[in-house]
């Protein structure tokens, strides 16, 4: 649609049309293939609705269609930043359901595990938002510089650098050795000195300060209205983490702290980030330290013809984007009768337009940086 | 010591520490020529499947029974079992092929096999120019040695060794009891036709 | 503090609620409540004072073919007194045009786009949602894939690996197949 020529009355102010124009979904700047139907008053955002399901391919309804460890490798897909993550969510609600315990060393690994991949997320989720503000490439590949160590070390444990198909209902799959711990001890050592370094090029900066300030407020009611989790609503001053609340893995015998921001704009998404990767190396260098020798698989879980008695359960966890939580039915049999998956960065999208509206079109940019969506997740 | 700007300034100093930091520090530039340079992969590395066969091509190790194609969550592996003219099977197959186009590298078939048959390979140039037969390995393409394997993954293949090694010490100890057992037992009952 | 049921049926004056066990394991009964009462059980449990589930966290629909209903359940959690999961569940019948339940859009924000998907993926019309469209699959697309009667279309055009049902309908389907597969297909 195209506006007609601006007029100018006599007042002096330009009146224009609304404009509707669609960004994305092949944007670089929409995190993948996502779309967003904006109307326009001259820069100013009026409206705004995401539109996603480019990258749908049923995961749920394939679930339904193989047996409860297939799956495993297919929560990789849902949130290609954090795979350990998702495993976790997934191995967590069936042994949840099947009440299955996990042998203690494998919980210090899942831990281990979930924390690096918490840290590469929120590295190159920041490094995004900054190539949203104009910062082209450099921010994001320094952050991707020191991802590329955790992927490493995912590589050496689990054999693969994304999709690390690693956790097995009751354990992992393959013990750390004490090289793998010596490596993920390096990482751990090393990532504060590139944390300071990071936070010298942007926590002060001007220009990220202009950009990111009191933009795209998310007021603290809304975000538990709209089931905001993650580092979105805690950094509109919602305090709450599954880590603590659920305690679920060896999280309650771990110290750590759950930073609150106080304004909800796109700049206290940025530095929740920050801040709860400093906690995230926190919770590693105890783990790294007391982890008990021991077993790292249940004895008692077969890997093939594997099943749970019939009913219902849900289990989630904090992933790096927020709440992930999956809901299972089963009936006894050897594959789910229903696999739901809870995904943070498609709930997350739900405030979108409230954010957005009175914004610039750049703005609108950022803010949906800010929220750090991966469309894997989103679209399932 | 607080002056206008002073953000930008210390950003722009961390770039360029980096920039010229690259020239001078192996950490500050990471990356490699590729085509040239390789960098070596971890053991645990994985891409694609391969069967493994101990002397020779004809003899592989897979039995063709099929747990694979069953587990496999996209249903990239297809067997066919081998038979001999009377129709009876031949615990070997006639054709296994894996789509690497729907493989995703999950490493369960390697998982559920209890033959040690089926491995994970660490070749990832793996790319070809049509889009359909040529992403489909045949039987013959899978097939890669003992030895290779052992080469790939030193210490995996010394544990699966050993591992075979004693189960075929246990059967053929096994074998060998039960022949002794059958032999005591002959020799306890005398013959039927001894007697007359 | 979570309420009972009786608490729940007091406080809702007409409200039918069955308790609906879990796994044994996971030990998360849910609350079945029928529809007319649904959003009055929802406003009373976000907004008592005791209980305070103002986090809804999980919205979703599981199609029950054999027992002839879909059933959509909410997960709440209360982010002020950290405590949950309270389990809601409503039942609504499979055919498509009695397939109705109450939208609690209304009383959390959050079941917006969960509601949607569950439109888009079940065919259950939310009524009073604010805005009911498909969200995953495509506008023009007609049925509903998650429905457990849902038939996919056969439209294989390149099956070098089938099994099963995807070997038939290939067959049937006229699409190609490599050599291998041609093997025991002849037989």
């Amino acid at each position: 649609m195209i506006a007609a020529p601006s007029t100018i009355p006599a007042g002096g102010a330009i009146t224009t049309q609304l404009l509707e124009i669609s960004i994305g979904p092949q944007h670089p700047s929409t995190h993948g293939v996502f779309r967003m139907d904006v109307v326009l008053d001259g820069e100013v955002v009026r409206a705004l609705k995401p539109v996603v399901g480019y990258l749908h391919r049923n995961h749920e309804q394939l679930a339904e269609k193989m047996s409860w460890l297939g799956s495993m490798p297919y929560t990789d897909r849902l949130d290609y930043f954090n795979s350990m993550s998702n495993n976790w969510a997934y191995a967590l609600a069936v042994e949840k359901l099947a009440g299955i315990k996990v042998p203690e060393r494998a919980e210090y690994i899942r831990v281990i595990m979930a924390e690096l991949s918490r840290l590469q997320n929120h590295a190159s989720a920041i490094g995004f938002l900054l190539q949203d503000c104009g910062a082209w490439g450099t921010p994001l590949l320094y952050a991707f510089k020191e991802r590329e160590k955790i992927l490493d070390f995912f590589e050496t444990v689990s054999g693969s650098r994304m999709m690390c198909n690693y956790f097995r209902f009751g354990g992992v799959r393959v013990d750390l050795n004490d090289e793998m711990l010596a490596m993920a001890r390096k990482i751990v050592a090393e990532f504060p000195k590139f944390l300071d370094e990071f936070e010298k090029l942007m926590t002060t900066n001007e220009v990220v300060l202009a950009r990111c300030q009191r933009v795209g407020i998310l007021p603290k009611e809304l975000a538990i209205a709209g089931s905001i989790s993650g580092p979105v609503a805690r950094a509109s001053g919602v305090e709450y983490d599954i880590r603590k609340v659920d305690k679920y893995g060896v999280y309650g015998q771990l110290e750590f702290g759950v930073p609150v921001g106080a304004v909800g704009d796109v700049y206290d998404r940025y530095y929740i980030r920050v801040l709860e990767m400093r906690e995230s190396v926190k919770i590693l260098q105890q783990v790294l330290r007391d982890i008990p020798a021991g077993p790292v698989q249940a004895v008692e879980v077969k890997l093939r013809g594997f099943k749970i008695p019939a009913g219902d359960g849900y289990g989630r966890v904090e992933g790096a984007k927020g709440e992930l939580g999956f809901y299972l039915v089963s009936e006894g049999g050897p594959k789910p009768y229903r696999y739901h998956i809870r995904p943070p960065s498609f709930i997350n999208l739900t405030v979108l337009e409230d954010m957005c509206v009175g914004h610039k079109v750049a703005d609108a940019i950022i803010i949906l940086g800010s929220i750090d969506i991966v469309l894997g997740e989103v679209d399932r | 010591m607080n002056y206008p700007g002073k953000g930008l300034v210390e950003g722009l100093a961390v770039t360029a520490r980096n920039f010229v930091g690259s020239y001078f520090y192996k950490d500050r530039l990471t990356t490699v020529q590729y085509p040239e340079e390789r960098i070596q992969t971890p053991e645990n590395s994985r891409t694609f499947p391969f069967l493994v066969f101990d002397e020779s091509p004809d003899k592989p190790r897979c039995t063709a029974c099929k747990i694979c194609e069953v587990e496999c969550p996209p249903k990239c592996i297809y067997i066919v079992m081998d038979r001999d003219d009377k129709g009876k099977p031949l615990q070997r197959p006639k054709a296994f092929d894996i789509d690497i186009s729907v493989c995703m590298q999950c490493q369960i078939c390697v998982e559920v096999c209890p033959f040690e048959s089926i491995k994970m390979d660490n070749d990832y140039e793996k790319s070809k120019y049509g889009r359909f037969n040529d992403l489909v390995q045949r039987l013959p393409d899978l097939l890669k040695s003992n030895d290779y394997y052992r080469q790939i993954k030193p210490v995996k293949a010394a544990e699966v060794d050993a591992k075979l090694k004693a189960e075929a010490e246990a059967k053929a100890a096994k074998k060998a009891a039960a022949v002794a057992a059958a032999a005591a037992k002959a020799a306890a009952t005398p013959p039927a036709g001894s007697a007359t | 503090m979570i309420p009972t049921s009786e608490q729940l049926c007091a406080a809702v004056p007409g409200a039918v609620i069955e308790i609906v066990p879990s796994t044994p394991a996971a030990a998360q009964p849910a609350m079945l409540v029928d529809r007319e009462h649904l959003v009055a059980v929802a406003r009373y449990l976000k907004n008592e004072p005791s209980c305070q589930l103002d986090f809804c966290s999980c919205v979703t629909g599981v199609d029950y073919l054999a027992k002839g209903f879909i059933e959509i359940v909410y997960h709440l959690y209360s982010v002020a007194l950290k405590h949950g999961p309270v389990v809601l569940k409503v039942r609504a019948p499979r055919e498509l045009n009695q397939c109705h339940v109450p939208s609690l859009t209304t009383v959390w924000r959050g079941c917006e786009f969960q509601e949607r998907e569950a439109f888009d993926l079940y065919g259950v019309k939310f009524d009073g949602h604010p805005d009911l469209r498909r969200i995953l699959m495509w506008n023009e697309f007609t049925d509903h894939p998650m429905r457990k009667d849902y038939v996919p279309p056969a439209d294989y055009e390149w099956e070098p690996t089938p099994h099963d049902e995807v070997l038939k309908r290939t067959k049937a389907a006229g699409g190609i197949m490599p050599p291998s597969a041609a093997v025991e297909v002849k037989k």
